[in-house]
């Protein structure tokens, strides 16, 4: 699979993103909303940043910040270079999917295509099945006794549930970071090189692997002084930077992020959020939040789920509503349920 | 709608008064909680000194006769004979070659049966198979000692295997007292692998380990030091255990040369000299005494490596 998207010159640097936070080049929810030129001076964007699809991306982003004034956020968008397709080309693709614990059925009839290169969002109010989805997206739900799924779901076009499929390859090839930062009791260099050691990867220089994971995490610069010392050492937020670079160490092609920054401060928040931004050149995220904020900073395209009472037996199961690109989920849903949950009525 | 505030917060009472003092009270019911929980403590503690003291004073009578290096060193154990001698090398070698069969049975089927419990077994294996483990723990010693001397080593060793063996064999006690342990290192590793967080857990899996690589690098590491207190149990209860090795192992005491050798071990020999021919007061009965301290000094001696070993090692989640 090719990816002209990743040659942008343009690159967006976690660096700069938070450098113009600190200058205070952000938007702050005046009611002027945010100007398209000074949002991607903040991006390190090219001049010809004037794209439909980034200028809408950056008004949704403006929308959000008329709902909460005073919340200081920065936009990110897509470089024009890199316009987000009308349709994910499906590099993960939900058909018909049924999630079950038990016989209590949490996620029903979902058919959902993830788009590579893309950030995908999940939203919806708690206990619509997103969190469920999510950890069925690369077998994680394996480990929970009792849980099934129905219906199809392909990476790159393989069925990830065929019998012959090993659930431990899928898990590498999809990582996935956890809605509390889980580092292991171990040293901050054997957590990165944990993952390369137990899937056997060919690795020619561990301390180069190393320095990449972490460098690309943006977590380099904080912790080269102390690779071996503890990862509990580390602030929450550094804990999850050091679990993204943990994923990112074994190369996968999707990370899969559940609520990741539900734990963390604001400031590591837009960290992690930078973060995801410079990942999306090579990485396919999808992430559940419940942060909408959140899914208008980052998503290029957000699915929004919701829980339904089954006529017959009152148990609740999460559907899928409406899946568009972001700007449209936020701007103009084509359900009355979204713009309710997106306005805050409902949820 | 009218809300009505009859007996609000002291703002909306203005005729009350502002209480300036605390008003004491004793708790007299936590007063008595304490004390109980305070005497037991104090209890445990004057135990262990008053046994300490119970071994010292007989065992300082028994040095003052028999230098400590000839006890130490001597490998010649009769102190009954006319000519006595008090060398407990030859005690020390059975008790080694007891414990350590019993540890090279006792740690790998406790630690399996531990990760089996903990990390692959279904709850439903699992509620059924943890009391099955502990009812094994049960089982009082005299009939583990039986079933060494006469199954273990009668039936299998020379009716099945004709090996080469007299009617006692340290093999024979060590492998069974190694059964004996099995469930106490099992259940309690078993318990400290089950805290170690189940997003550990996860988070490995989501890197593409499979169980037993979590289980090893991940799960192990995290629950040693309750592993390490499970196998110092262990050790403590294979160097502790007298019925098995006192019925099994044989009373002769000689320096053991191989497993199928019988050999007297220390908490042997204590269990022989102490049925009662041995007059209070005299060179052979403060023997006891001397050898019981050894007993505990080894045994304090392992629980401090231990700990040591736990700081080293251990990874704090």
């Amino acid at each position: 699979m090719t990816d002209p998207t990743t040659t942008t010159p343009a690159t967006t640097q976690g660096s700069s993103h938070a450098a113009a936070a600190s200058a205070g080049a952000t938007s702050t929810g005046t009611g002027t909303g945010a100007t398209p030129a000074s949002e991607s001076g903040i991006d390190g964007m090219g001049p010809n940043n004037t794209s439909p699809t980034a200028d809408s991306n950056l008004t949704d982003g403006a929308d959000i910040l008329h709902q909460q004034p005073g919340m200081t956020v920065h936009l990110t968008g897509r470089a024009a270079s890199e316009a987000l397709p009308e349709k994910p080309n499906g590099i993960i693709r939900c058909e018909d999917v049924n999630v079950y614990y038990g016989n209590f059925r949490a996620v029903t009839g979902v058919n959902l295509d993830f788009g590579f290169n893309e950030i995908t969002a999940l939203i919806g109010p708690s206990g619509c099945g997103k969190s469920t989805l999510l950890r069925s997206l690369n077998r994680m739900n394996d480990l929970v006794e009792g849980a099934r799924v129905e219906g199809k779901v392909t990476f790159q076009g393989a069925d990830m549930y065929a019998p012959e499929v090993d659930a431990i390859e899928v898990r590498r090839r999809i990582g996935m970071v956890f809605q509390k930062p889980n580092p292991f009791p171990k040293s901050i260099y054997d957590n990165i090189a944990y993952g390369p050691r137990v899937t056997g990867m060919k690795v020619s220089s561990m301390d180069d692997l190393v320095e990449e994971a972490l460098t690309k995490a943006a977590l380099w610069t904080e912790v080269k002084d102390k690779l071996k010392q503890s990862a509990f050492g580390l602030s929450g937020g550094q804990q999850q930077r050091l679990c993204i670079a943990r994923t990112i160490a074994v190369k996968p092609d999707v990370i899969l992020m559940d609520e990741p920054c539900s734990a963390l401060d604001p400031i590591a928040t837009v960290r992690i959020e930078d973060l995801m931004h410079d990942l999306r050149k090579e990485y396919t995220i999808v992430i559940v939040t419940h942060n909408m904020q959140q899914a208008a900073r980052v998503a290029d395209r957000t699915a929004f789920f919701t829980a339904l009472a089954d006529e017959g037996t009152g148990d609740r199961t999460g559907v899928l509503v409406e899946y568009a690109k972001t700007s449209k989920i936020f701007e103009s849903p084509d359900d009355q349920r979204t713009e309710d949950y997106i306005s805050g009525r409902f949820g | 709608m009218t809300l009505v505030k009859e007996s609000g917060g002291p703002a909306s009472a203005p005729g009350r008064q502002a209480q300036t003092q605390f008003k004491g009270r004793k708790r007299y019911g936590e007063l008595i909680i304490i004390t109980v929980l305070r005497s037991a403590a104090i209890l445990t503690v004057l135990t262990t000194i008053g046994i300490v003291l119970a071994l010292l004073i007989p065992a300082l009578g028994f040095f003052q006769q028999v230098p400590v290096t000839d006890f130490l060193f001597g490998d010649r154990w009769a102190p009954r004979f006319a000519d006595a001698s008090f060398g407990v090398i030859p005690l020390i070698t059975a008790t080694i070659w007891t414990t350590c069969i019993a540890l090279l049975v006792a740690i790998p089927i406790g630690l399996g049966a531990a990760v089996l419990l903990s990390e692959y077994a279904k709850p439903g294996l699992r509620k059924v198979l943890k009391p099955i483990l502990e009812i094994l723990a049960g089982v009082p010693t005299v009939v583990y000692g039986y079933f060494a001397l006469t199954f273990v080593q009668g039936t299998i060793f020379r009716d099945w295997l004709k090996l080469e063996t007299g009617a006692f064999s340290v093999l024979a006690a060590g492998l069974v007292m190694g059964v004996m342990i099995v469930p106490t290192i099992a259940s309690i590793s078993e318990d400290a692998m089950n805290a170690v967080p189940q997003s550990l857990r996860q988070g490995s899996a989501a890197l593409g380990a499979n169980r037993m690589q979590t289980s090893i690098r991940v799960v192990f590491p995290a629950a040693l030091s309750g592993i390490v207190a499970a196998v110092v149990l262990g050790v403590s209860r294979a160097i502790g255990e007298t019925m098995i090795v006192a019925l099994a192992a044989g009373n002769q005491a000689r320096i053991v040369g191989g497993p199928l050798e019988e050999g007297q071990t220390m908490t042997g020999f204590i269990a022989n000299a102490a049925l009662g021919d041995s007059r209070v007061g005299s060179l052979e009965y403060d023997t006891l005494f001397a050898v019981g301290l050894l007993l505990f000094f080894v045994t304090l001696l392992i629980n401090f490596i231990s700990i040591q070993f736990v700081r080293r090692f251990r990874e704090e989640y």
